[in-house]
């Protein structure tokens, strides 16, 4: 048996885990575009400020890779052929898979105005990226931030961490509105003005302006123009869907895999990033764009790819990020509509964040220590927690679990109600329910 | 009973920190490696996040260090027996 990988991020390396775990002796090929193979994408953030080295990106050692006994070649396929199992790659022999997983990612979305392609504009995909960020600011003294998401504030503050004068453009009326709410957004942007920040509202970028092919400042719709040296945008990411365009996959937005991460072809089968997965809890296929999904998915299509029938059961999308210094945890379903800083969806969000049904929002806490919670009928649908993470985990498992919520729900819609008590009090007597 | 005190009245924390282990939160963790690179006998403790274990190194000084350092929350002290017969 002869099980392919395309893609060496988290999905791809979980798969190598789990079909090792049940297949001692097949063959395993991983296949990677990126010529520094596995490690943490979300590291990225703190190798850009100083934080780590790119050593410490690397979770894992010659031996763990020894241990599990799988090829890794670094090669872009370019062509896949359903019918024959074969993967092109340009200029060397084709690759025959019996099962083959499809984990290539998703990538950022570029910006689509004139002088994108100058030297001095940056996203932030892999390390290559993280790398030419940090050769170009150690030059640079100002530069423009684009786009929304985490991304957008993990590049603002990589670049004030290497003394960068850094002005935010933000198309709305604050940061991050499809997910957070106006208080949550307005926390997050005082810390950023408290850092030096300059944020500028209601600010589309019309063009990038260079000199001798370098960037040189920014014009934006409205006629207001920046000097800088360097534009570092984060408009949101696609899933890379150009190796699967027309040969016989189901594909939406993103490759369309059953809670089995199998695809319509039974010997194909996609994960992390670049699936969009049926959720058989919902109905729906939804796309996440999250580090922990991404490895669960990878986990079950290896066991699945091996012959070990598994499912993939989605639990609550949960993410833990710093915004602008304080820990916030998002859980379940937080917002809705669309944020104008991202096309379609941003690194570290899930489309569930905004699937929000019928729901009643409940608020408490001061700015740097904040719950929101959403109410469904019985259940919790979602929380952010901002600063004080102590009722994360509580909050994490209530939702994922549906604890029912009933006995306490009247008191948490009060006005001016102990969320954080009532809830922790909750808590100690639902938690035997389940194994923490 | 109060926000602030609510994990003083937890079970898991009836015997002294000194005792316990660093045990980890796995969902939370993004193996970013602020944990491994922080600590100072070198004890690789995102591995053992990543396999969901207490990080029961025999040099470990629960110094801290790695709790205090993770910028997500993932690792706190906890008494790991309790913590293993997932009784708490
Ligand atoms: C800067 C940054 C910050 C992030 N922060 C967070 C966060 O805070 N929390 C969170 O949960 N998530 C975060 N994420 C998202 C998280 O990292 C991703 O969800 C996760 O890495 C997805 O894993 P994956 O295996 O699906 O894809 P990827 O990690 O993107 O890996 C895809 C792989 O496919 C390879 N590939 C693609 N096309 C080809 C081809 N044609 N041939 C060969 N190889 C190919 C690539 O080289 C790569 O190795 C962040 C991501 C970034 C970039």
């Amino acid at each position: 048996m002869r099980y392919v990988i395309i893609g060496a991020g988290v999905a791809g390396f979980a798969a190598v885990e789990s079909i090792r775990s049940v297949d001692k002796t097949g063959e395993i090929i991983m296949v990677s575009d990126d010529p520094h193979g596995f490690y943490s994408r979300p590291g990225l953030a703190y190798y850009l400020t100083g934080e780590i080295d790119d050593k410490a990106l690397y979770s894992r050692t010659k031996d763990d890779y020894k241990e599990l006994n799988f090829s890794f070649l670094k090669e872009r396929i370019t062509r896949i052929v359903p019918e024959q199992h074969k993967l092109e790659i340009e200029g060397k022999p084709a690759i025959v898979y019996d099962k083959l997983l499809i984990a290539v990612g998703a990538r950022a979305i570029p910006l689509n105005v004139p002088g994108a392609k100058l030297e001095g504009v940056f996203k932030l995909d892999h390390l290559t990226d993280a790398n030419n960020i940090l050769k170009w600011a150690k030059r640079g003294r100002t530069a423009v931030v684009v786009g929304g998401g985490i991304t957008a504030l993990e590049l603002t503050e990589a670049l004030l961490a290497h003394g960068m004068n850094v002005h935010y453009l933000l198309r709305g009326d604050r940061y991050w509105s499809s997910v957070l709410d106006k208080r949550e957004s307005l926390v997050v942007e005082g810390h950023l003005q408290e850092e030096g920040v300059t944020l500028h509202h209601h600010s589309d970028l019309a063009e990038i302006v260079g000199k001798s092919g370098r960037v040189a400042g920014i014009r934006t719709a409205d006629g207001h123009t920046i000097k800088c040296d360097m534009v570092a945008y984060a408009v949101g990411i696609v899933p890379r869907l150009d190796l699967v365009q027309g040969i016989g996959l189901n594909v939406e937005r993103g490759i369309l895999a059953d809670e089995h991460l199998q695809t319509n072809d039974p010997d194909i089968f996609a994960a992390g990033d670049v699936a969009q997965v049926y959720d058989p809890l919902t109905g729906h296929s939804v796309l996440d764009s999250l580090w922990n999904p991404a490895r669960e998915q990878g986990h079950v299509a290896g066991l699945n790819m091996a012959g070990r029938k598994s499912t993939y059961l989605k639990s609550a999308p949960f993410n833990v990020t710093r915004l602008a210094g304080l820990t916030t945890t998002i859980i379940g379903a937080v917002g809705r509509g669309r944020d104008e800083d991202v096309v379609g969806i941003a690194r570290g969000d899930s489309e569930t964040w905004r699937e929000l049904p019928e729901a009643i929002v409940a608020q408490s806490g001061l700015d740097v220590n904040h719950i929101r919670l959403l109410i469904g009928d019985k259940h919790l649908i979602g929380a952010v927690l901002m600063g004080d993470q102590k009722l994360s985990f509580p909050l994490q498992k209530m939702i994922a679990n549906s604890a029912d919520i009933s006995p306490i729900r009247d008191s948490l819609m009060q006005p001016d109600a102990p969320i954080a008590d009532l809830i922790a009090d909750f808590w100690m007597g639902w938690r035997k329910n389940i194994a923490v | 009973m109060s926000f602030l005190n609510i994990f003083k009245s937890d079970s898991t924390r009836r015997t002294v920190l000194s005792e316990g282990h660093v045990v980890p939160e796995p969902s939370r963790c993004v193996q970013c490696g602020i944990c491994s690179y922080n600590c100072p006998i070198g004890i690789d403790v995102r591995a053992y996040v990543w396999r969901n274990e207490a990080v029961k190194h025999s040099e470990c000084l629960t110094c801290g260090e790695c709790v205090a350092r993770c910028p997500r929350g993932v690792l706190r002290f906890a008494q790991t027996d309790l913590f293993e017969r997932r009784d708490s």
